[in-house]
């Protein structure tokens, strides 16, 4: 860093006169051959969006068929491969590269006060490789007949028809494009942070991408190397998998299980990151133990790749197995409550403002609470004998990635919506899109524990007729809840054709990302900006005439710091 | 070690570097190499021994040996941030982590598991 | 970019006499933290090869762990000298990677480029007797589980060259025609430039061919005599070494002739369910493996045409030093596959 200090040089302002980060250059190709991790992020954030589209479309398909015991529009065949592109959909093409990518992109480098990430091309690649595996994905959509669960499960998956190498291939080739996105982050985080950014300045949401990153890296060529041989049992029958040959399809649950659960965890920890930062902004408060929030993240990380034996408790698992996975599944919910019990007592005494963000994470903190504690019963070696493969299974992870990870996401785009597009949005039905998404939410999903609990099993087409009235429940939910994202949607189109222009720092937040204007310059930050603390309030004050929060003191503004070479494009 | 860090550090300030290039030595590239070559008759020559279960304990101990070789002196390991030696080695306790239980169980169910094709009569007791 | 160079000009002015590296990206603040992003970055990369041939590692100590008798059948069909050969290959490789990383830290373009050219001889050289002994195994019948052919019913024995070699070698062939013809054109033409690239390559391509002249050496090994129905087995195993391969050619023997102990624990796993998946696993390791070699031997390609334009010194070689560590990567992999795959008595 002494280099640095050195490098004291007059800054040059340039980028005051050569627009934002969207109007810098124009042109399609100035987009598709981008390297700035703004514009990569924003086309991530089209991409997840779309892929969340037809994820939700073939999730209403679902629930749709449910409406009665018998056949109302799709045969046995039809439903089993519209549950499998609805989870493989959501899972690869959604979930995953939801918040890292598209927000991480975006907010990364901006938060941490760099220039881009470190390897701007590698991310440039690593979004062409999201484009790759999506057409795998959609082959399989056009080929159709894909009907293994999004689990791929041996045998099943090497005997039966329909183009599962290609939706291998293309989760294989999505596995890269995350592996790439993580390594970007966690070089950029270590090697890129501006002088005065010590890890523990650094805001929340950072750590959570890191230690995402981290599971990124470690987890998912497991299952890059799960899907190869799988891929290669398609193609040669090499039986390693395979009972015929000896194989043993418990090890490819196991192969398959020790990177997706940790994935559950690439999906959650970025969520709950978002959360740590729309909690403290919109109440206007110190967020309640940093430091547990900060360890809580990597800890959750690392637990996470010891538990991954609790999806195969009735695979065939040896008993001792059992019960040690048991066990260990219950450490991982110690991380989390710590991070819920930070959450509320930040609320607690602070100016909670019923922002839509706000309104999102406060979804967030009651749909994920539900979903980590039914996760508990799951974990419980007598009541998952029970439980396993039912609804309950169903539920309970959908309120942990839908109730959690989607609510967090759409909070989280809110949140920074006016930063991305430099646009208010209308905040009555943003707050109007989000009570319909709790009450859609929970009508779709809490009847669903009560059906697994009285044994209705996951992925059948057809039920007893017992069931009806839950399953009508259960899809008047879907649709409402469909209608609320709708309704999200239909704010944030408006927001950018009509509303109105964002200020620098509409909801009072100080982390970096509200020190640069909105939309964000080219090169993020015209000289390295002085760090501050993350969620440290004090200093600013709401400007009526600017409709957003300014430092009161002019000398507390960031000033141009006295350390890097100043870059602009001339 | 310290006359091998001045080796390097002398030629280093000779041609004027910044302080982040180690350029290693030639003499200890060949000794390296003639080490890598010496293990690996080693490990073809006890390979001609039946030593039981204790073989493949040896042969992995010398290709442990090869492997701290090649990473401490062909990747320069020892000239390294302690960072990326950390980020390095903690994949081998992943992959420990990930082998011990895959392991740990398929022995603990493998008595359940039926054979597909039935044994010879040789083999059944 | 180029504006950016501009930019960075101050920093550099304070160094003096040091030109300005035209390679130093703009987001960084000086080549040392450019490349020390790289280098985590680097490290990480490998950190993902290490947990992807973990899965591969996973399944081998799994069914060798519950079938010995499986790996001790099908390791005999595996020959340790072509191993041993290729692991010295490997290591030399490494070695003048290693070397390499040395000339770019110290300028030495020239001596860069000639490392270069011997790692990527040796990868081909690799390649070639891989080439050798996976043609060898499939006219044996020694495929993966559903393909594998059960040993003692394999009555012929292949003479001549294998159909198998003459498709891995159609790319290798192409290649070298096509480097020697760009070569001896830029040659002609007196553009050095050009012929510095194609000369390394028209090498590496040929090397392929030495790799499987060497194969077919150490292949061979003198047993043209045998023939009959278990001559594939004693083939195999007379590649093995003299004294052990007695000892096997026995037991091989008394399996052909249907009576005795240990050729019934023979047949028990001679079949796909069993020597079968030893192949599979095989395959998949040493295949994998292979990619790898290949895929290392673009970057080094990439590398060697950058090496002869002259852009690496003290600065800047971390792209050399970053391909060199997953060049050693590799070379590990191989440290480790090598006595697990090869040397099971």
């Amino acid at each position: 860093m002494s280099v640095v200090a050195k490098n004291a040089e007059a800054s040059h302002a340039a980028d005051a006169h050569e627009g934002d980060y969207l109007t810098h250059s124009r042109g399609f190709l100035s987009w598709a051959l981008t390297l700035d991790h703004k514009r990569i992020g924003i086309m991530y954030l089209i991409g997840v969006m779309t892929s969340f589209l037809v994820g939700g479309i073939l999730a209403l398909m679902i629930r749709a068929e449910l409406l009665t015991p018998t056949q109302l529009f799709l045969t046995n065949k039809q439903f089993n491969q519209v549950f499998t592109l609805h989870g493989a959909i959501m899972v690869f093409l959604f979930i995953i590269p939801s918040v890292p990518a598209a927000l991480g992109n975006f907010l990364v480098p901006l938060m941490l006060g760099a220039k881009d990430v470190a390897f701007p091309r590698l991310n440039l690649c690593s979004f062409y490789l999201w484009v790759v595996g999506l057409i795998f994905f959609i082959a399989c959509l056009l080929i159709t007949g894909l009907d293994t669960g999004w689990t791929f499960y041996t045998p099943y998956s090497t005997t039966t028809e329909g183009p599962v190498a290609w939706a291998t291939m293309g989760a294989f080739i999505l596995g890269f494009s995350s592996i790439f996105t993580g390594l970007n982050f966690i070089v950029t985080i270590n090697t890129m942070r501006p002088p005065g950014m010590t890890w523990f300045k650094m805001p929340l949401f950072l750590w959570a991408t890191y230690s995402t990153a981290i599971i990124q890296v470690l987890a998912t060529p497991v299952l890059g190397i799960t899907l190869l041989l799988l891929t290669a049992e398609r193609l040669f029958q090499i039986g390693i998998f395979d009972p015929r040959w000896n194989g043993d399809p418990v090890a490819f649950q196991h192969f398959f299980w020790f990177y997706s659960h940790p994935a559950v965890y690439i999906m959650i920890l970025p969520a709950m990151g978002i959360i740590s930062e729309l909690m403290s902004v919109h109440s206007h408060k110190t967020i309640f133990g940093y430091t547990l929030i900060a360890y809580s993240s990597v800890a959750i990380a690392l637990f996470g790749f010891l538990v991954w034996g609790h999806h195969m408790f009735t695979s065939g698992m040896a008993d001792v197995t059992t019960i040690v996975f048991s066990a260990l599944t219950f450490s991982v919910s110690i991380p989390s409550a710590i991070k819920v019990f930070n959450w509320l007592a930040t609320m607690y005494k602070g100016t909670v403002q019923l922002t839509t963000p706000m309104c999102y994470a406060l979804n967030f903190l009651f749909l994920f609470t539900i979903g980590g504690l039914t996760g508990l019963f799951l974990g419980a070696l007598s009541a998952d004998r029970h439980l396993h493969d039912t609804y309950f299974v169903v539920a309970h992870f959908h309120y942990v990635m839908m109730g959690g990870t989607l609510v967090a996401f759409v909070g989280g785009i809110f949140h920074w919506w006016p930063k991305m597009v430099g646009k208010m949005y209308n905040e009555l039905w943003g707050q109007i899109s989000c009570l319909f998404v709790f009450i859609g939410f929970n009508l779709t999903f809490l009847p669903q524990f009560v059906m697994g609990t009285r044994g209705m099993p996951r992925r059948y087409a057809r039920y007893l007729p017992e069931f009806q009235d839950l399953h009508i429940m259960s899809s008047t939910g879907a649709f409402i809840l469909g209608f609320g994202l709708f309704i999200a949607l239909g704010v944030l189109i408006h927001s950018l054709m009509r509303g109105r222009k964002a200020p620098r720092n509409p909801w009072g937040g100080a982390t970096l990302e509200w020190h640069c204007s909105s939309p964000p310059p080219h090169y993020n930050f015209a000289s390295a900006p002085t760090v501050n603390e993350p969620y440290d309030y004090t200093p600013l004050a709401y400007h009526d005439e600017e409709h957003g929060w300014e430092y009161h003191q002019p000398n507390v503004r960031p000033t141009p710091s006295q350390s890097h070479p100043v870059i602009a494009k001339s | 070690m310290s006359t091998t860090s001045h080796a390097a550090g002398s030629e280093h300030d000779s041609q004027g570097h910044h302080g982040f290039s180690h350029p290693m030595p030639v003499w200890q590239l060949l000794a390296v190499f003639a080490a890598l070559i010496v293990l690996t008759a080693l490990t073809v020559f006890q390979s001609k021994f039946d030593l039981g279960n204790l073989e493949v304990w040896l042969s992995l101990f010398i290709a442990t040996v090869k492997a701290s070789l090649v990473i401490l002196f062909f990747m320069h390991m020892i000239h390294d941030k302690p960072l990326n030696v950390i980020v390095f080695m903690g994949s081998f306790i992943f992959v420990a982590l990930f082998l011990g239980f895959v392991l740990m169980d398929a022995h603990g169910y493998k008595d359940v598991v039926e054979p597909q094709e039935a044994p010879p009569a040789a083999t059944t007791p | 970019m180029s504006a950016t160079e501009v930019l960075d000009a101050p920093h550099h002015a304070e160094h003096g006499e040091h030109h300005h590296n035209p390679f130093q990206a703009h987001h960084f603040d000086d080549p040392e933290q450019q490349y020390d992003a790289g280098k985590l970055g680097i490290w990480l990369f490998l950190v993902t090869e290490v947990l992807f041939f973990s899965g591969m590692f996973c399944a081998y100590a799994m069914y060798r762990s519950l079938h010995p008798e499986v790996w001790e059948f099908s390791s005999r069909f595996l020959n340790p000298t072509l191993g041993a050969f290729n692991t010295g290959v490997l290591l030399f490789s490494s070695l003048t990677m290693a070397w390499g990383v040395r000339c770019a830290q110290l300028r030495q373009a020239k001596g860069l480029a000639i490392c270069l050219t011997l790692t990527l001889g040796c990868a081909s050289i690799f390649l070639g007797v891989k080439a050798i002994e996976y043609s060898h195994k499939w006219d044996l019948g020694l495929l993966p589980a559903s393909m594998y052919t059960i040993q003692s019913t394999v009555t012929e024995h292949h003479e001549g060259i294998s159909k198998w070699l003459v498709i891995f070698s159609i790319i290798p062939a192409l290649c070298l025609a096509g480097f020697v013809g760009w070569w001896v054109w830029a040659w002609s033409n007196n553009k050095k430039a050009i012929a510095d690239i194609a000369g390394p390559f028209a090498i590496t391509a040929a090397c392929y061919f030495l790799g499987v002249l060497f194969g077919m050496f150490f292949e061979s090994g003198g047993d043209k005599e045998a023939h009959g129905p278990m001559a594939a087995v004693a083939h195999a195993t007379v590649a093995h070494d003299s004294h052990e391969a007695h000892d096997e050619h026995a037991t091989v023997g008394g399996s052909a002739g249907g009576h005795g102990t240990a050729n019934a624990a023979d047949a028990s796993v001679d079949k796909p369910g069993g020597a079968g998946l030893f192949f599979s696993i095989y395959y998949c390791m040493t295949g994998v493996h292979a990619l790898h070699i290949i895929g290392g031997m673009v970057v080094l390609a990439w590398l060697l045409v950058r090496a002869t334009k002259n852009h690496f010194n003290e600065e800047y070689f971390g792209p050399v030093d970053y391909v060199g560590l997953y060049w050693h990567l590799v070379d590990l992999i191989w440290i480790y596959l090598f006595p697990l795959l090869y040397l099971i008595t």
